[in-house]
């Protein structure tokens, strides 16, 4: 992502940027991913967090300056300093010593709610950069994102595709990420792309994302579900679109077909997982996951909460009539408890 | 009938329920469990050599009519201020234990700890420190100090609070067993599903017992507290004529009859689930995970104001006295107190901005979070403004709330950070959230609770702490937390989350060896507060002083020190804010005669009792031994009837003797101001 050169928001973040950075890059030339990420949508988010810490340290740089002066000055030893044992209040004082806070928090809760709303992980992306918006027959990479005891499993319904533990995207071009979880809770984050979102069996989130360079990146859970969570990581690949096609054409070449049976297997419990390619996989795979009912005979989410909003089959005489309706013509299942958007 | 007899192994399970002899780690033959049995030989050792010495000097008959069974709160008070010291050097070593993995854990070393015991570890340490040290302290520093200040000779319910101790410490009893019978929660300190759904074993049951035993016996304080803080102030003491430490007392206790609870059933659904297959919070049936972290941490917000608000209230005590000036402000203190107690119930989402909830939802809860930074940050200028214009004394306390002042405001900025939803999505999980909440954890709570003990123990004893150890613990402490924590918020920026048992990227090893080093330090810090403790013993006579040995402002330094059982001979009568600076102003001398015989509440052993049966009625249930919860139960039930029909709860200390104490040498003790 480079700004373009006649922005002046950009200019002002990248000498911000670069003021807040100074101080950390001396402290070793470590790599701060979330200072100096690679995705538009984490820079945003990262753009956010500086510039809320430059508006606070507005207030908290000088209070502590105060602090360290007014400790100093009137230590006991220095009988020089002013000493009025019943000075205990000024209400010119008091109402800046409440507002004082107060218009910095406005200056930063105005700059979170805007921030909240534009970077709203729902949000489908406009722009791919500052000052690129997204062009008209670019369709977002959708992806669909199931945390495993202790994997990571990509499906690719565009591609027909299947990952474990590896994940790639085109540069430039939005992703549009489908999340849910087998069993345990997990936090899906590439910090270099875009800010975390849950992953939680049942249910599902939607995160929106880019890369704007190509380069490998770290990703993994950032939150903890278990013994095996520490390995739960992967590398997510930001290519080129012809290596991302030769990408594509690497899975497929691989074999392999994710059919319910070998989900099944996968869904066991394991730790460090290599890295796994399928050329194909049932394309009821996502749903039936998130609607916990993958393996035969189980019942799907989406049926029973369709039953149930009838009245439920399993109070007899009760809507007799609709309650088992739904049962028979399910239509195909809908994400049930996902926070729709 | 011989035929009919059950086998051994259903007689072993009806006895013992779950728990056999392989539930004893230290029995295991590998390096584990080697080291659970060097621990619990030296736990055998030192606790058999404490024993040794009361049975030795014979001093059972003492601890067990003036300590155990005393219904005394100053001595109820310094129990739960041991009872968190001792459970602070358990935390700690977990701290340790975990600091030194994460050091040592890169590439193809694994370090020593596998993650199974490595995430007890990070459970326990956690646990440990939010409910048995940090509550545990500041439930000590209000039992002790509160009562005096309001000008009361006791709490409202004098019974209730020991029995309040007994079932905290029942608690952090069976807290302790886990590390010798069976294991711990790896579940994280707060539990999460599905997580603590799913562990097999003991582990999440012995968290959840020992959180019902200690939550019922914080809630049962904070009845306590609020209560003998609105009937049992001194005549003339209206509410804003109160000290502000009285004030945040009686905020947290209101937060804690608010909060824990929910607390109570939230656990209590889990505990459902775990035991009869319920679905509160897994996925059958309707049940919903986030659910639990909803409820969790609508009682988990407000309680770490419950935790950092009585501390306020130590600084705003401290800061004055040593500035030789009232508190700047005193309204605008108490309102910002009540307005943090308000805001701490409408922030509780931000702990899970990322669960997908809508950017509406995200907005609301991160400006209700924002806003606390208000009246926060008005403390910080109230006391700055203590100080401007007074003669400023940097004792021990004073140096505590120096560095408090520095470390909090640095940790409510980072605080102010993660509030942005935005940057939240980027640092949730990460080592910067745990930066910061230790930032202003023991940067708030923790210096508040030394600055406290340092300001408090002179009254509690009649002798003052070592000034030389005392400053070297708070330069350990303010370096070794800001060398411990400070490449945390570094690693954070790195993108690092929590949690994390090994590491494959070897350019984070070097912050996580400084991280250590600076846990090391803090060790030290513990260390030579230990030694300040006991070279301040051995110095007592050299250090004696009188009531009032730092030119006071408040009721509690108008007695002796230690004050006499009943605390006040007369009840105060309270004209001013800051009492005692203003009746020292008047010229106050303490009358000399006309004594009245003085009502006290009796001891009781029921507390003792409850506290014991509860403890084996929680222990029952994590092992599945029935028989033994349900008679243990049912002793609870009986022993509390029983007690409700004792009509002699009551004594009186008669006049001739309050005469004895207030005259003769006590008399000195409370007259002089310094020694």
């Amino acid at each position: 992502m480079r700004p373009k050169p006649g922005s002046a928001n950009a200019m002002t973040m990248k000498r911000l940027r670069s003021v807040l950075l100074l101080p950390l890059l001396l402290l070793g030339g470590c790599n701060l991913v979330l200072l100096t990420p690679s995705g538009d949508v984490a820079r945003q988010q990262s753009d956010i967090m500086i510039i809320t810490t430059v508006i606070i340290a507005l207030i908290i740089v000088p209070v502590m300056i105060a602090i360290a002066v007014v400790a100093w000055r009137y230590r006991a030893s220095n009988k020089e300093a002013k000493y009025d044992p019943h000075w205990d209040h000024s209400p010119q004082l008091e109402l800046w010593v409440w507002a004082g806070p107060l218009l910095v928090i406005i200056a930063v809760g105005a700059v979170s709610w805007i921030g909240t709303h534009q970077t709203d992980p729902y949000r489908a992306l406009d722009r791919i950069g500052s000052g690129r918006p997204v062009p008209a027959d670019v369709k977002p990479l959708e992806v669909e994102v199931v945390s495993l005891r202790w994997k990571w499993l990509f499906l690719y319904p565009q591609y027909g595709i299947a990952t474990v533990n590896e994940l790639a995207a085109p540069i430039d071009r939005p992703i549009r990420f489908k999340l849910t979880g087998d069993t345990m809770m997990d936090s899906f984050f590439i910090p270099a792309l875009v800010g975390q979102v849950y992953t939680m069996p049942g249910m599902q989130t939607i995160l929106h994302g880019v890369i704007n360079e190509p380069g490998e990146y770290k990703g993994f859970s950032a939150n903890y579900s278990g013994t095996g969570f520490t390995d739960m990581r992967f590398t997510f690949h930001g290519l080129s679109t012809p290596d991302f096609d030769a990408w594509v054409g690497k899975v497929r070449a691989a074999g392999g077909d994710l059919d319910f049976a070998a989900y099944d297997k996968l869904r066991e419990p394991s730790r460090a997982a290599p890295v796994q390619y399928y050329a194909k996989y049932d394309a009821n795979l996502y749903d039936r996951i998130l609607n916990m009912c993958v393996r035969p005979g189980e019942i799907c989410r989406s049926q029973m909460m369709a039953a149930d909003a009838h009245g439920g089959g399993a109070m007899p005489g009760m809507h007799a009539s609709d309650a088992m309706k739904p049962m028979v013509d399910a239509p195909k299942p809908v994400a049930p408890a996902a926070a729709a958007h | 009938m011989l035929e009919t007899m059950p086998n051994r192994a259903a007689i072993w399970n009806f006895l013992f329920g779950r728990l056999t002899l392989d539930s004893l780690p230290f029995l295991a033959n590998n390096a584990e469990g080697r080291i659970l049995l060097v621990t619990l030989a030296v736990v055998v050792i030192i606790g058999a050599a404490i024993l040794g010495a009361i049975t030795k000097y014979r001093k059972w008959g003492y601890l067990w009519h003036e300590w155990l069974t005393s219904v005394d709160h100053k001595k109820l008070g310094i129990m739960y201020m041991i009872l968190g010291t001792v459970m602070l050097l358990r935390g700690f070593s977990d701290a340790i234990m975990m600091r030194a993995q994460q050091a040592y854990a890169f590439g193809p070393q694994m370090g020593y700890l596998p993650p199974e015991h490595y995430d007890q570890i990070f459970s326990a340490h956690g646990a440990i420190m939010i409910f048995f040290v940090g509550m545990t302290y500041i439930v000590g520093l209000m039992n002790y100090i509160m009562p005096l200040q309001i000008g009361s000779r006791d709490v409202a319910f004098p019974y209730l609070n020991n029995l309040s101790f007994w079932f905290t410490f029942g608690g952090a009893i069976l807290f302790m067993v886990s590390l010798f019978i069976g294991d711990f929660s790896m579940a994280g300190w707060l539990g999460y599903p599905p997580v603590s759904e799913l562990q097999p074993g003991p582990g999440v049951d012995y968290y959840i017992w020992g959180l019902q035993l200690s939550g019922v016996g914080t809630l049962l304080t904070g009845i306590n507290f609020v209560v003998t803080i609105l009937k049992m102030r001194a005549p003339g003491m209206t509410l804003m004529k109160m000290p502000v430490f009285t004030w945040t007392s009686l905020a947290t206790s209101g937060l804690i009859i608010a909060t824990f609870p929910v607390l109570t059933a939230t656990l209590f659904l889990l505990g459902l689930d775990r035991y009869v297959g319920t679905h509160f919070f897994t996925d059958g049936f309707g049940g919903n995970l986030m659910m639990y972290i909803n409820l969790i941490w609508i009682w988990g917000h407000p309680e770490v104001y419950i935790l950092i608000l009585p501390l306020f209230g130590v600084f705003s005590e401290i800061v004055p006295t040593f500035s030789g000036k009232p508190l700047f402000a005193y309204s605008s203190m108490v309102y910002a107190t009540i307005a943090i107690m308000i805001l701490s119930y409408l922030v509780w989402l931000h702990h899970f901005f990322t669960m997908g909830s809508g950017a509406d939802v995200n907005s609301f809860f991160s400006l209700t979070t924002m806003m606390i930074a208000i009246p926060t940050g008005v403390k910080i200028f109230n006391w700055l403004f203590t100080m401007y214009h007074g003669r400023v004394r940097y004792t021990v306390p004073m140096l505590w709330a120096m560095g408090f002042l520095f470390t909090f405001t640095i940790g409510g900025m980072t605080g102010v950070m993660l509030s942005v939803t935005p940057a939240d999505f980027l640092l949730h999980n990460s080592l910067f959230l745990i930066a910061h909440f230790h930032n202003v954890i023991i940067g708030g709570v923790v210096f508040g609770a030394f600055a406290a003990v340092n300001f408090w123990f002179p009254k509690a004893f009649g002798f003052k702490l070592d000034e030389f150890w005392g400053k070297a613990t708070f330069w350990f402490w303010l370096v070794g937390f800001w060398v411990a924590f400070g490449p945390l918020y570094v690693l954070g920026l790195m993108g690092v989350t929590r949690r994390l048992s090994h590491f494959d990227d070897p350019s984070l090893q070097p912050w996580f060896i400084v991280a250590a080093f600076g846990a090391f330090l803090i060790a030290l810090g513990i260390l030579t507060f230990i030694i300040q403790i006991y070279v301040s013993i051995r110095r007592r006579k050299e250090y004696a002083v009188g009531g009032d040995p730092w030119d006071g402002r408040t009721l509690e330094w108008s007695t002796s020190s230690p004050p006499p059982d009943y605390n006040y001979a007369f009840i105060p009568v309270v004209h001013h804010r800051d009492a005692w600076a203003t009746m020292k102003n008047l010229g106050f001398a303490r009358p000399q005669g006309g004594y009245n015989d003085i009502h006290m509440p009796k001891n009781t052993a029921t507390g003792v009792i409850v506290g014991a049966l509860s403890f084996a009625c929680a222990f029952g249930l994590t092992w599945y031994i029935w028989w033994l919860a349900a008679l243990s139960l049912l002793g609870v039930i009986i022993v509390s009837i029983v007690h409700s029909f004792d009509y002699h709860q009551h004594h009186h200390i008669l006049a001739e003797e309050v005469g004895r104490f207030e005259s003769g040498s006590n008399q000195a003790a409370a007259q002089g101001t310094n020694a």
